[in-house]
């Protein structure tokens, strides 16, 4: 699966550089609490220019999905693009990978499912992404 | 609305025609819109000293200024995001006018968007747009607005048990209209329920072919003016009853992932209550809306968000005809987005002012009140004959 690496700025390599440690960050604002994401470089509720990021424990749970072909290659496997709730709170955009067959209309039911996080080399960038939980919490 | 100067009219529309080649330049289309919409106003291109586009449109104005041989310019303003802002145009240039910064505005959107650059292709991150949201997109797969959007349609799929041949029952309609509308790209090209279900997928299982909106070249242009101004030139004006533009808090362009509600569409309800605050008016009391659709789905939450049926119900009230030929809120009476062609909304301001002149291929009865729903902003457009003197 090729993966399209990020452009990094100042605002998200803190998240980038937790990725390939195997780290899903979440920034947090140092002065409120608050968590956000995606990165910003100031806390919306108290305007703080500092923070610090906490770890998240990578569980969630599928708010949606889609399945993404490959703009260019049409028989390459789609794949599954999950929006994911964080427990923490936030929100992001991901994969579920070695999740069940979703083409055509007798396919499982994904939304509300629970996840958790693993991290995947893609030759050289690292993708935080989601595999369906075992069990429920 | 109103303010402290002389209120402000749509005096003027003009637009080429919207093809998938129109083999002439952005400049040469903008020209052309621009001085119908003045020939239609009765106003000379010289009497106009205010500009609006869209912040993406390529045209600079110092371009359009020069090839009109418009003498000089004292306001000129864009409007942010893409389509979006498409009634935000006509709330900038009445901004203008009624403050007393420009008398004449012209409001210009021309592109080649099939022939050229095409919005709906892959892209790639670039960090000067800062909506980071595109750089933790990309690398996951989410290449293309029909991805971002679809991301959060299948919420509304899943919550209120929809599948994509109800999507395709908005489509049917769309293509009915601008079946019977000249100007469409789509005329004399209507579709079944079958057709829809028949088109590739896009991005399964939200979107296929005939959920998305036409890829056009084209121009359009409106001139605004105050309404003495229009009743002087014999200018068929257009009412602005009602102009917003609605943004909420923790958004971002094009992705809406941060919703508590990922079914309801929230700017779209801020938006209604101000719409219809302004003008006094409410759901019920519109004639016809016009909504744009980048995506069929889209018009299911505005349909709901802007008040015209409940929650979850967009399904029904589609399927049961209200938004077609003869129903009780015709929707896109030009064909929309879907049918008719795709200038970044502008055309559904266009027809818009067709059925409030009564001019339009696929005339409504009575039509008093007109919706026009960019999204991110909107108007309520009047017929002048319902008013006094200006």
């Amino acid at each position: 699966m090729r993966v399209r690496p990020p452009t990094v700025g100042h605002d998200d390599a803190f998240f980038w550089e937790g990725a390939a440690a195997g780290r899903l960050l979440v920034q947090r604002c140092a002065t409120c609490g608050e968590l956000r994401h995606p990165p910003g470089p100031m806390c919306p509720r108290c305007h703080s220019l500092e923070w610090d990021t906490v770890a998240s424990s990578g569980h969630g749970r599928v708010l949606s999905w889609i399945l993404s072909h490959h703009p260019t290659r049409p028989d390459d496997e789609p794949r599954v693009v999950v929006l994911v709730a964080l427990d923490e709170g936030t929100r992001l955009v991901s994969n579920l990978i070695d999740g069940p067959d979703l083409t055509g209309p007798d396919r499982p039911t994904l939304n509300g499912r629970r996840v958790s996080v693993t991290f995947v080399d893609h030759e050289g960038t690292v993708l935080p992404q989601f595999r369906l939980a075992e069990t429920e919490p | 609305m109103s303010g402290r100067g002389s209120r402000a009219v749509i005096a003027g529309v003009g637009h080429t025609e919207y093809s998938q080649d129109s083999g002439r330049s952005t400049l040469r289309l903008a020209a052309e819109a621009s001085l119908a919409a003045l020939d239609d106003a009765g106003i000379d291109p010289c009497a106009v000293d205010g500009t609006v586009s869209f912040s993406l449109d390529t045209n600079d104005e110092l371009a359009v200024m020069r090839t009109l041989g418009i003498p000089e310019l004292r306001f000129a303003a864009r409007t942010r995001g893409g389509g979006g802002g498409a009634c935000a145009t006509v709330q900038l240039a009445a901004a203008a006018v009624e403050s007393g910064q420009a008398d004449v505005v012209l409001v210009y959107r021309a592109f080649n968007e099939r022939s050229a650059h095409r919005f709906g292709q892959p892209v790639r991150a670039d960090p000067a747009t800062t909506e980071p949201l595109w750089n933790l997109a990309l690398p996951f797969g989410v290449d293309t607005p029909a991805k971002i959007y679809a991301l959060t349609f299948q919420a509304y799929m899943h919550a209120f048990g929809l599948t994509n041949a109800d999507f395709g029952r908005y489509t049917v309609v769309a293509r009915t209209w601008a079946a019977t509308n000249p100007g469409a790209q789509f005329f004399g090209r209507p579709i079944t329920l079958e057709d829809h279900q028949a088109s590739r997928w896009i991005v399964e299982p939200v979107l296929r072919k005939l959920d998305c909106c036409l890829e056009s070249d084209g121009g359009v242009a409106l001139v605004v003016t105050s309404a003495e101004r229009a009743a002087d030139q014999g200018a068929r004006a257009v009412e602005i009853d009602a102009a917003t533009a609605s943004h909420l808090e923790g958004g971002h362009e094009m992705f809406s992932y941060h919703h508590d509600d990922l079914t309801a569409y929230p700017e779209g309800q801020a938006m209604a209550r101000r719409l219809y605050r302004q003008a006094g008016l409410t759901a019920a009391d519109i004639d016809v809306a016009m909504i744009y659709e980048n995506f069929s789905p889209i018009v299911f939450l505005q349909l709901e968000a802007l008040g015209f049926c409940g929650r979850g119900e967009a399904r029904d009230f589609i399927a049961e005809g209200h938004i077609g030929p003869g129903g009780s809120l015709p929707v896109n009476t030009n064909g929309g987005l879907l049918g008719e062609g795709y200038i970044h909304g502008m055309n559904n301001i266009v027809e818009a002012v067709r059925q409030l002149r009564g001019t339009a291929p696929n005339q409504i009865a009575d039509a008093e009140h007109v919706l026009v729903s960019a999204g991110r902003s909107g108007l309520i457009l009047g017929r002048t004959e319902t008013r006094g003197n200006p």
